[in-house]
């Protein structure tokens, strides 16, 4: 049994006379000890879609999600709060992409992450403190005793940014759905970070929902990638797999337009053309079509699904192999 | 080679609101060509962004020279350097906050010439029509507002911006970092064009050593506050000499899933990082240290061949 089953999951946005599709019959699965990487284009759906299978949408949003997601065998959508609230922070942990608005500015970061084992493992504040001051140490935050009795404006953004990476493995949850987790964080820090996910995966089983756009950090760290374009997945590959022969001509340029240190100087850099996928004005066929060079008639009017090449499922009429 | 820029021994030094002192940038010292792209690399924290800012004397040296175009900006008087800054431009991080949401992009870029009180009405118009031409922006959104564009687009109107007075020296402080891989591509391309097309200098300030090594002539590379290795981008990346830029290099993600990384990096806080005088400032955290460099700042020194190319300042190749 997969960790996390997402089947067909589709979210709307926007009034009911005039909604937006924004993630469209999307489908994926995370095993226990797996990374998965969720890659794409902002916009594309990415945050949506894993926020929407955990329930996170905020409540002000008005949106209808439909589809099934099951955690360990158990349906999320349409769960209670309260059947949510035992999940979060608790066997599901989050990493939000803001950490500088993920924090309440109000409180120290002693209470915040004492907070998570006093609601979770009902520990008294004294106890708790010890488990965080362990976990603050592993993200690399020195003098953490200090840290617990500071607010939030008195840490840097990379800091911050840890805070909230310890405060979702408190409670050593089996999923963590980590957006964009290192962005903040220099190159030295990031390492660090994915090295720690790496370890709680390797000791504890934990799989990792990764959503990055640094192609970089999905090759040296993910199991599987899936690439999604305009609220629909493209294509999904095991890595090695996506980074030897990427079949789908987006996934195609997104490869080609990563600057890493081999790109050759003198060149200008391969871009792709064209502008993000207007999701209001969704037509029938591709959504690619408009941007792809392998483009035919069919793309036009037939929207491709996903079918199986070797090891990977393209969705995608001229797959390239 | 005709010298743009020079910075001589330039220092700043923040007092904190406990009294203590900070010193962002320490002494430093650096000659940029006509033409030449320097980028500097470094952690956050490391004074990069302090640095470019001294330059375009947003922020005022506590100490040191810096010499555009053979002019002492530091001796200058408010009406003069504000002349001078016509000459040099910023390029920002953000282009969500760079750019006033209720102002339109026309009048976005128009602004700079409105200011330094150029050309007629339709003198500007045209200027403006021209800018977003040469950004690879159409000239309809010249009606539209920030709120309406993407951050690529954001991004290439601060360039529109930046380049209205035909600056001849550009700071940009990690312009493609806010932005999507495919838009990065986009972003760079032009600041490239526009480099060759306008004979421009930039100062390319990054965290992403794959796009300094990229853009750059040379790079830079700072660590708390001082530049401890400078050279081309292939003395930088491929023959690194500092500890510190080998543990750069290391760090940086490859997209190659075949490749495995050599070992786990221990982990370090750089904000923690004290310093420690006299000596060394990677000091403690570097895996070569000695009692000599506990004791001894290191000065920066050529290596390899060919000389005066190539500087470091470690005592291991004193």
């Amino acid at each position: 049994m997969s960790l996390l089953a997402i089947e067909n999951l589709s979210v709307e946005i926007g009034p009911r006379n005039n909604p937006v599709k924004i993630v469209d019959r999307v489908s994926l699965s995370i095993d226990k000890g797996e990374t998965l990487g969720l890659v794409g284009e902002s916009g594309c759906g990415k945050t949506i879609t894993a926020m929407s299978s955990i329930g996170l949408l905020p409540s002000t949003t008005p949106c209808s999600v439909s589809g099934s997601v099951k955690f360990c065998g158990a349906e999320l959508i349409n769960a209670s709060d309260h059947e949510l609230r035992q999940l979060w922070g608790n066997r599901i942990g989050v990493v939000f992409q803001n950490p500088m608005t993920s924090l309440n500015p109000s409180l120290t970061i002693g209470f915040q992450l004492t907070e998570v084992l006093r609601l979770h493992r009902s520990l008294q504040t004294a106890e708790a403190q010890q488990t965080v001051l362990h976990m603050l140490g592993r993200v690399g935050i020195n003098q953490p005793e200090q840290r617990l009795l500071q607010y939030p404006h008195e840490l840097s953004g990379g800091q911050r940014q840890r805070v909230m990476i310890a405060m979702a493995l408190l409670c050593s949850p089996d999923l963590l759905i980590a957006d964009e987790p290192t962005t903040a964080l220099d190159v030295t820090l990031q390492l660090q970070i994915m090295q720690l996910l790496r370890s709680l995966r390797n000791e504890m089983g934990l799989g990792v929902l990764l959503i990055t756009h640094d192609l970089g950090l999905v090759a040296e760290f993910c199991d599987r990638v899936v690439v999604m374009y305009a609220g629909r997945i493209v294509e999904v590959a095991p890595i090695k797999d996506l980074f030897k022969s990427p079949r789908h001509p987006y996934t195609i340029g997104l490869l080609n337009s990563v600057i890493h240190m081999g790109t050759a100087k003198d060149n200008r850099l391969p871009i792709i053309d064209g502008a993000a996928a207007n999701l209001r004005a969704r037509k029938s066929g591709c959504a690619f079509y408009d941007r792809c060079k392998s483009a035919t008639a069919k793309c036009k009017d037939h929207t491709p699904v996903l079918t199986a090449q070797a090891d990977a499922l393209v969705a995608c009429w001229n797959p390239q192999s | 080679m005709t010298q743009i820029l020079e910075l001589v021994n330039l220092t700043k030094d923040f007092t904190a609101k406990n009294g203590t002192q900070i010193s962002a940038v320490r002494g430093v010292s650096l000659k940029q060509a006509k033409g030449e792209t320097i980028g500097v690399v470094g952690e956050s924290g490391c004074g990069k962004s302090t640095l470019g800012r001294m330059i375009l004397q947003l922020i005022r040296p506590s100490s040191g020279q810096v010499i555009f175009q053979n002019q002492d900006l530091m001796s200058l008087n408010k009406s003069e350097l504000r002349q001078a800054r016509r000459q040099m431009q910023m390029i920002f991080q953000d282009p969500f906050a760079a750019l006033d949401p209720r102002m339109s992009v026309g009048k976005l870029i128009e602004e700079p010439l409105l200011i330094f009180g150029q050309g007629s009405r339709q003198e500007r118009q045209k200027k403006v029509a021209q800018l977003l031409e040469v950004c690879g922006l159409s000239s309809d959104l010249a009606s539209s507002h920030p709120g309406t564009l993407s951050g690529g687009q954001r991004q290439r109107i601060c360039i529109a911006r930046a380049l209205a007075l035909s600056p001849k020296l550009v700071v940009a402080d990690e312009p493609v970092s806010a932005l999507d891989v495919s838009v990065q591509a986009q972003v760079i391309n032009l600041m490239m064009q526009l480099k060759r097309d306008h004979d421009l200098s930039y100062i390319f300030i990054s965290h992403n050593l794959a796009v300094v090594k990229y853009v750059s002539d040379r790079i830079a590379v700072m660590y708390l506050g001082r530049i401890v290795e400078i050279g081309s981008p292939d003395d930088i990346c491929t023959d690194p000499a500092h500890p510190y830029t080998r543990l750069l290099l290391d760090a940086i993600p490859v997209p190659d899933p075949e490749r495995t990384r050599p070992s786990d990096q221990a982990p370090f806080d750089p904000l923690e990082t004290k310093l420690s005088s006299p000596g060394c400032s990677y000091v403690n955290r570097c895996s070569f240290a000695t009692a000599k460099c506990k004791q001894d700042a290191p000065k920066l020194a050529s290596v390899g061949p060919p000389a005066k190319s190539h500087w470091v300042e470690c005592h291991l190749y004193q």
